[in-house]
């Protein structure tokens, strides 16, 4: 443990205590509640090897005991639980996240970082702690990194106006990829109207992965920027985001990552990608809505202009002047969403004591299944995004010829399996792809081979109706 | 789930009547559901006498709004616009007959509201709100 101090708002010097960000392990730190294992119906696919960075099938995931923890497992609809295949969207919440948000609400409600009595100072040590285990997560090496947005999207708004005003200027050129969120498009589209810039864009082939030599020929065009997403949230592709880092690097680019579906479902760590800003949504990642990080290098947060104005982001303000405060509080002016950080601060330790190495082979199993069972069960239907479940996240999207996705969802729904139907805020993937809308099944920590199954029956029962 | 969409709705998604185009329409609108990417355009023949003499629509979409496009054309072909104007969104609802949840509402309205502004210039709209119908 070290103490620091650093000055309130308000001129005095409010003592913190932090969490190394090497420290240890989050299970030995008591406290938490650790999900159960090792019970129940476990998934084998033997086609699929699994990821070379990932374990053996010897210690999966036990998601029927996972299904405990999360209290919404509880509600009936029509004699059953839901099956619930919308985590893309959002993540379900366990208990310990609910009781996390509702602690802080019930017995330590005081704002952070301003007062001196000690309601105040438990809410900051447990904003602040959540930072710490943010940065653990996610490999940052210094906790001055993590920035507390509400989400991804706030992030990549965040660097766009702050960064990308100062750095981007008439005929620059920042590379983006047809699989990108509208989150990690649209803010891109305002600077560069604003500054007489240009977007080019990596094209996808049709397994919906990125041609390679096509982001090469663009790096050649020296793009100031270069941010892309690291799995999509359309169809579920993987990025290889190392190499294409690497890569931008040696062309002079800075490399901005989109997260929001990586750090939910799979071991992240931005110091092996190497990358200089990386965006992503708590609440993907069973934290409460209104968490969101934007990560980047510590140099270039300080080098940064201010996002917003107002309270906290300062440490002295005068009539015509103000003196900033450090990093990363420079970034978060007003109150923040004090309960949703402590929040994703309780996810963050549910997601470690389950182990993300065992989370991404979870679900790498159950999307080998899901595509292996929608080919085989569903005649006609148009799955899209890679062939092999080694190469995508947890994420199926797919058509049902004659079937629009709206209906399907509406339908699927009478059956108590929630999906997502529509672009999934990625137009320009749908005109690629030829399809205005899209079903999509994407898949969490709770999902099980039954709520696959329970999907591919009611697709058939979809399919009749309409045959 | 077979209670959600009854029979003539799927009827009127396998064969939608009045599906095509005019050769030189009078009124041409385009309509669309930026929510699922539906897209509808609708196109009316008026004669003289303010009468809709001819109608038919294009586009794509779920089962909901091609089988409300269906019914509402069936149904303003021969009207004049004093009782086109008539023509409410409850009723678009009623006439679907089934249950139509908040999410989908935007399906069910996207000809009804299409053909509104089709005819804002020359209709006098009974005064409806843009809220969802009771």
């Amino acid at each position: 443990m070290a103490n620091v101090e650093r000055r309130s708002e308000d001129g005095g010097t409010l003592p913190i205590t932090l969490v190394p960000v090497d420290g240890p392990d989050p299970r030995a730190e008591g406290a938490l509640v650790v999900p159960r294992a090792g019970i129940g119906r476990s998934l084998s696919a033997p086609t699929e090897p699994p990821d070379a960075a990932s374990v053996s099938g010897s210690d999966p995931l036990d998601p029927e005991a996972i299904r405990r923890d999360f209290p919404i497992f509880e509600r009936d609809f029509g004699g059953r639980r839901v099956a619930y295949l919308d985590s893309a969207a959002t993540s379900l919440k366990p208990r310990s996240v609910i009781d996390a948000v509702d602690g802080y609400n019930a017995r330590y409600s005081a704002n952070v970082h301003r007062g001196i009595y000690a309601l105040g100072e438990e809410a900051t040590a447990a904003y602040e702690g959540a930072r710490d285990k943010v940065a653990r997560f996610i490999g940052a090496r210094d906790r001055h990194e993590i920035v507390f947005v509400r989400n991804a999207t706030e992030a990549i708004n965040l660097v766009a106006a702050t960064w990308g005003r100062r750095h981007i200027g008439a005929g620059d050129t920042i590379v983006l990829t047809e699989l990108e969120h509208h989150s990690n498009l649209v803010p891109w589209q305002l600077l560069v109207q604003e500054k007489d810039a240009d977007l080019e864009f990596v094209p996808i082939d049709e397994e919906g992965r990125l041609i390679q030599a096509n982001f090469d020929a663009l790096l050649r065009t020296k793009p100031k920027l270069v941010a892309f997403t690291h799995v999509s949230n359309g169809i579920g592709t993987i990025n290889p985001v190392r190499e294409m880092v690497d890569r931008a690097h040696a062309a002079g680019a800075l490399v901005l990552i989109d997260g929001a579906q990586s750090v939910p479902h799979m071991p992240v760590n931005v110091a092996e990608l190497d990358c200089d800003f990386f965006a992503f949504s708590g609440h993907k990642a069973l934290g409460p809505t209104g968490s969101g990080v934007l990560w980047a290098r510590r140099e270039l947060l300080e080098a940064m202009p201010p996002y917003m104005g107002g309270g906290e982001m300062i440490l002295e303000v005068h009539l015509r002047s103000t003196v900033y405060n450090d990093v990363p509080w420079k970034f978060e002016a007003g109150t923040p969403d004090i309960a949703a950080a402590i929040g994703l601060g309780a996810a963050i330790d549910y997601l470690s004591a389950l182990r993300m190495d065992r989370v991404r082979e979870h679900e790498r199993l159950l999307t080998a299944y899901a595509l292996d069972a929608l080919a085989h069960g569903v005649p006609g239907l148009l799955l899209h995004g890679p062939h092999s479940a080694g190469e995508r996240a947890g994420v199926v999207t797919f058509n049902l010829p004659g079937v629009h996705p709206h209906d399907v969802a509406s339908l699927l729904d009478r059956e108590a399996v929630a999906i997502r139907a529509g672009h999934h805020c990625t137009q320009p993937l749908h005109e690629r792809l030829g399809e205005a809308a899209t079903a999509r099944a994407s898949f969490g920590v709770y999902t099980t081979t039954d709520d696959i199954d329970r999907l591919v029956a009611a697709l058939r029962k979809v399919q009749a109706l309409f045959a | 789930m077979d209670d959600l969409y009854r029979a003539e709705i799927l009827e009127h998604y396998r064969h939608p009547h009045n599906f095509g185009t005019l050769e030189h329409p009078d009124v041409t609108q385009e309509g669309s559901n930026p929510l699922c990417g539906d897209r509808l355009t609708l196109m009316l023949d008026i004669d003289e006498q303010g009468k809709v003499t001819e109608v038919a629509f294009t586009g794509r979409g779920c089962a909901i709004s091609q089988a409300s496009a269906s019914m509402l054309t069936d149904r303003i072909r021969g009207l004049s616009l004093a009782e086109v104007s008539k023509i409410g969104r409850q009723d678009v609802i009623d006439e679907l007959g089934i249950e139509i949840s908040p999410a989908r509402l935007k399906c069910a309205l996207l000809s009804v509201d299409t053909l509104r502004r089709a005819l804002e210039d020359r209709v006098a709209w009974q005064a409806e709100t843009e809220e969802e119908p009771a």
